[in-house]
């Protein structure tokens, strides 16, 4: 009985695990590819000069390539919280639904039906309006986030509530869309959206400069690419360090796991790499690479700052919450943490590189810095599934941080053979649609982007992104 | 009326706009492989349904928020107890929704032909299921005294549910070709008038017996008396029995209003039938989860009250503007070619 239900515990969270990475490698291309493709069009709107729209249309088509599967898996998302977490969803429902049904309601409603208008709107609304339907579009994508956002800070840092009848209710919905954790989430969540949406317009122009084709169209458009990659990615880069501040204080548990610190410590070091250390028999690892201080610094903002140990915290859970193990697997938590950070920080490297080379002119026959640039815009999407596992990996064995475990939360009428069944299809529909995805999207971002005069009204475009 | 109620009402609401605008471009949707005769017809018709579908689809997203945040016990077991068809239902919308952005994105005939399939199974699929998963609420499905689902998939299909899942795929189907009456021209136009035809008494006459059943059903299972379930039964009926006279006598724009008034008044036969409770047991009448027994606090449905009083008729708005703009039909004189 305990190792049945443990399965079907497993299983849900690899469903829901399986669901949300997938999803969230499309939405931060919406988040951050709408915006400069918006940009591009309002350069159209304001110099007329054809090359923006080119570039409008060249995006625009590998932007609603993408977004078609977050939709579709968005729904998957919004379904699976009662099909397979039916005891959280009754738990949590007052207080969670409320912003899911606001996100839908004042954001996804906005989104998607401007997005509708833009695609088919070319020649039935004025340039002005068309453009605002874009604007509007990409307002509602970046709300929708603040919502959803809002809903997951409930389960990390719950706030606004009182619970009641064994059910959290909400108390003030201030206080939930006010949640500090859920506005840096936000802002980082955003931040990350425009890196890999700047970050995969660079990749496409770089990719077009190393085959010397169409250099002047993508020429202006790798401009525009770095002036929001250069800043974004770095100053995500401190954003996220400063957010580590705020998880310190509300989960500790989840930044010592991070750092596979076992011992309270003052000025403690940062360990860039480790062999070993992970478990609570081997706490010390057998090789490392560590920078004295920083941990303490980048935990607490102070480099003598104390930092609680893991069996420190995990006696203090005991004697709140009764007998258990309240840590969470701290190897996949220590590497987690690194690979976002690592993937960030490459990121901002390359960006950085990238506008001093473009300032000194260079950087269109600078072949293989122009291929590493196409392989680095993958990696602000590795980046977002490590930083989605630090943050839901490292919040176990809790659902709702302080208030339901994990274990047990999930819905008792959903068998281990229906979840079997449901994840073989999801798996099989995800790899079958990410296949197909992959290859659109390289079939057209290889494209050479179409020029005015070969499409018919050439004044108005028909949409190249249209049916 | 107090707030419980006040939700149950724009929980209806919500679901008739859902199958009121869906309901159109799943009948469009199913209609794919039969009506056009070459490429440029295909595109005509994916093109009436391309601007909105994406909008009509979020009142599916917006439906299962709210009863999240209004019903959280209801949302639970209608969520985790229709697991498998809801399964289904997402494969048949994934399959659907990548289909229009991706159809054409290649010029390839098989690549074409596998996508517009892909979205004909898809509207026709869910359309099956919804029409079964509904009428499964107030049919009974087993559910113990904590309020959870005891049951299997095969516990969704009965005569009745199964009758349900039909009749929501015939009116479907005519009200997308009554749609199509107003949104297409020339051949194509001709060949979903008489579609509208063919399909009119198709959806009246299952529409009509779904609809009596219903109202039994409700008497014998959900101990309810014949009246008002049997209000808007009556109106779906009689609004359908119009649709069939109207597409008959070509009045295409009465069609399409009357086969909107039946699809609403399915969904709101279904949930006046159900009301007060919100699913049925068959395992003891008395585990039935009910409105009040399922709702959220007062507070939250409050707040959630003053998020719909603004954010509703703003949605309604924008998208009324959007028919708006697209009100030409598609293929018309004037219009540019836009594939």
């Amino acid at each position: 009985m305990l190792l049945a239900s443990s399965t079907t515990v497993d299983l849900a969270r690899a469903q829901f695990a399986t669901t949300s990475i997938y999803h969230f490698l499309f939405v931060p291309l919406t988040l951050g590819l709408g915006p400069i493709v918006a940009i591009f069009q309002t350069q159209w709107h304001r110099t007329g000069n054809e090359t923006w729209l080119r570039l409008t249309h060249f995006f625009g088509t590998l932007f609603l390539i993408n977004f078609a599967i977050g939709v579709a898996t968005g729904l998957v998302q919004e379904f699976q919280f009662g099909m397979n977490w039916s005891v959280y969803s009754k738990f949590v429902g007052n207080v969670f639904g409320a912003p899911l049904a606001i996100e839908g309601l004042a954001a996804f409603f906005l989104e998607s039906t401007f997005l509708g208008l833009w695609i088919f709107g070319w020649n039935r609304l004025s340039p002005r309006i068309h453009l605002a339907t874009l604007w509007a579009a990409v307002v509602g994508s970046w709300l929708s986030a603040y919502f959803i956002l809002v809903a997951n800070s409930f389960m990390q840092d719950p706030v606004g509530y009182k619970v009641e009848n064994n059910q959290a209710v909400l108390t003030s919905i201030w206080a939930l869309l006010g949640s500090h954790w859920a506005y840096y989430a936000f802002i980082h969540t955003v931040l990350a959206g425009l890196t890999a949406g700047a970050a995969v317009v660079f990749g496409v122009c770089c990719w077009h400069f190393a085959r010397g084709r169409n250099v002047e169209v993508f020429r202006p458009a790798a401009k525009v690419a770095l002036i929001v990659l250069v800043p974004v990615s770095c100053f995500n880069l401190w954003f996220g360090s400063h957010f580590g501040i705020l998880v310190t204080s509300l989960q500790p548990m989840k930044i010592s796991a991070s750092e596979a610190q076992w011992d309270t410590c003052t000025h403690c070091s940062f360990s860039l790499f480790q062999i070993g250390g992970f478990t609570e028999q081997d706490q010390t690892p057998s090789f490392s690479i560590e920078i004295p201080d920083m941990l303490s610094f980048l935990a607490t903002g102070s480099f003598s700052g104390t930092v609680q140990g893991l069996t420190t915290l995990n006696g203090d859970y005991k004697a709140n919450y009764g007998p258990g193990n309240y840590m969470p697997p701290v190897e996949t938590i220590y590497w987690s943490m690194r690979g976002m950070a690592y993937s960030g920080s490459f990121v901002a490297l390359v960006a950085l590189i990238g506008a001093f080379l473009l300032w000194k002119r260079r950087l269109e026959r600078l072949r293989w810095f122009l291929w590493v640039a196409v392989v680095t815009s993958f990696l602000p999407f590795v980046a977002c599934i490590f930083g989605w596992m630090l943050t839901e990996i490292g919040r176990q064995p809790w659902i709702v941080q302080g208030l339901l475990k994990t274990n047990g939360a999930n819905s008792p009428a959903v068998s281990t053979t229906w979840l079997v069944i449901s994840l073989a299809v999801f798996v099989t529909l995800y790899i079958a649609l990410l296949a197909v995805d992959i290859w659109l999207m390289r079939r057209y971002a290889e494209r050479d982007p179409s020029s005015p005069g070969e499409e018919p009204g050439a004044a108005a475009p028909a949409p190249a992104i249209g049916y | 009326m107090n707030l419980q109620n006040l939700w149950f009402v724009l929980i209806v609401v919500l679901w008739s706009g859902y199958f009121l605008l869906e309901g159109f471009d799943f009948g469009v949707g199913m209609l794919l492989p039969f009506l056009p005769r070459d490429e440029e017809e295909r595109n005509e018709m994916f093109e009436t349904i391309g601007p909105v579908w994406d909008g009509n689809e979020v009142w599916l997203v917006t439906a299962g928020g709210a009863t999240f945040a209004a019903f959280p016990a209801w949302y639970a077991t209608m969520f985790s107890g229709l697991y498998i068809a809801l399964l289904a239902v997402l494969f048949f919308l994934i399959i659907r929704v990548v289909s229009f952005e991706w159809r054409s994105k290649s010029t390839s005939p098989r690549w074409r032909k596998v996508w517009l399939w892909a979205n004909a199974v898809g509207s026709f699929g869910a359309s099956l299921i919804w029409g079964v998963g509904f009428s499964s609420l107030l049919y009974g499905l087993p559910i113990n005294s904590s309020g959870d689902f005891t049951g299997t998939f095969w516990d969704l299909f009965n005569g009745y549910t199964v009758l349900g899942g039909l009749a929501v795929v015939a009116i479907f189907a005519f009200h997308g070709a009554t749609f199509l009456t107003l949104r297409t021209t020339g051949d194509l136009l001709e060949r979903a008038e008489g579609a509208s035809k063919q399909l009119s008494v198709l959806a009246a006459v299952l529409g009509a017996i779904f609809l009596v059943l219903t109202v039994v059903v409700a008497v014998n299972r959900n101990d309810k008396s014949v009246f008002p379930p049997v209000l808007p039964a009556a109106i779906g009926i009689a609004a359908l029995t119009l649709a069939v006279v109207f597409v008959h006598t070509r009045r295409w724009t009465w069609g399409f209003a009357m086969t909107g008034l039946g699809t609403i008044a399915v969904v709101v036969t279904l949930f006046t039938s159900l009301y007060p409770r919100v699913m049925v047991s068959s395992t003891d009448f008395a585990n039935s989860l009910t409105v009040s027994g399922t709702a959220s606090e007062h507070y939250t449905l409050q707040v959630m009250s003053i998020v719909a009083l603004i954010f509703v008729p703003l949605v309604l708005l924008y998208q009324g503007w959007t028919y708006h703009v697209f009100r030409a039909r598609v293929g018309g004189p004037g219009e540019e070619p836009t594939h």
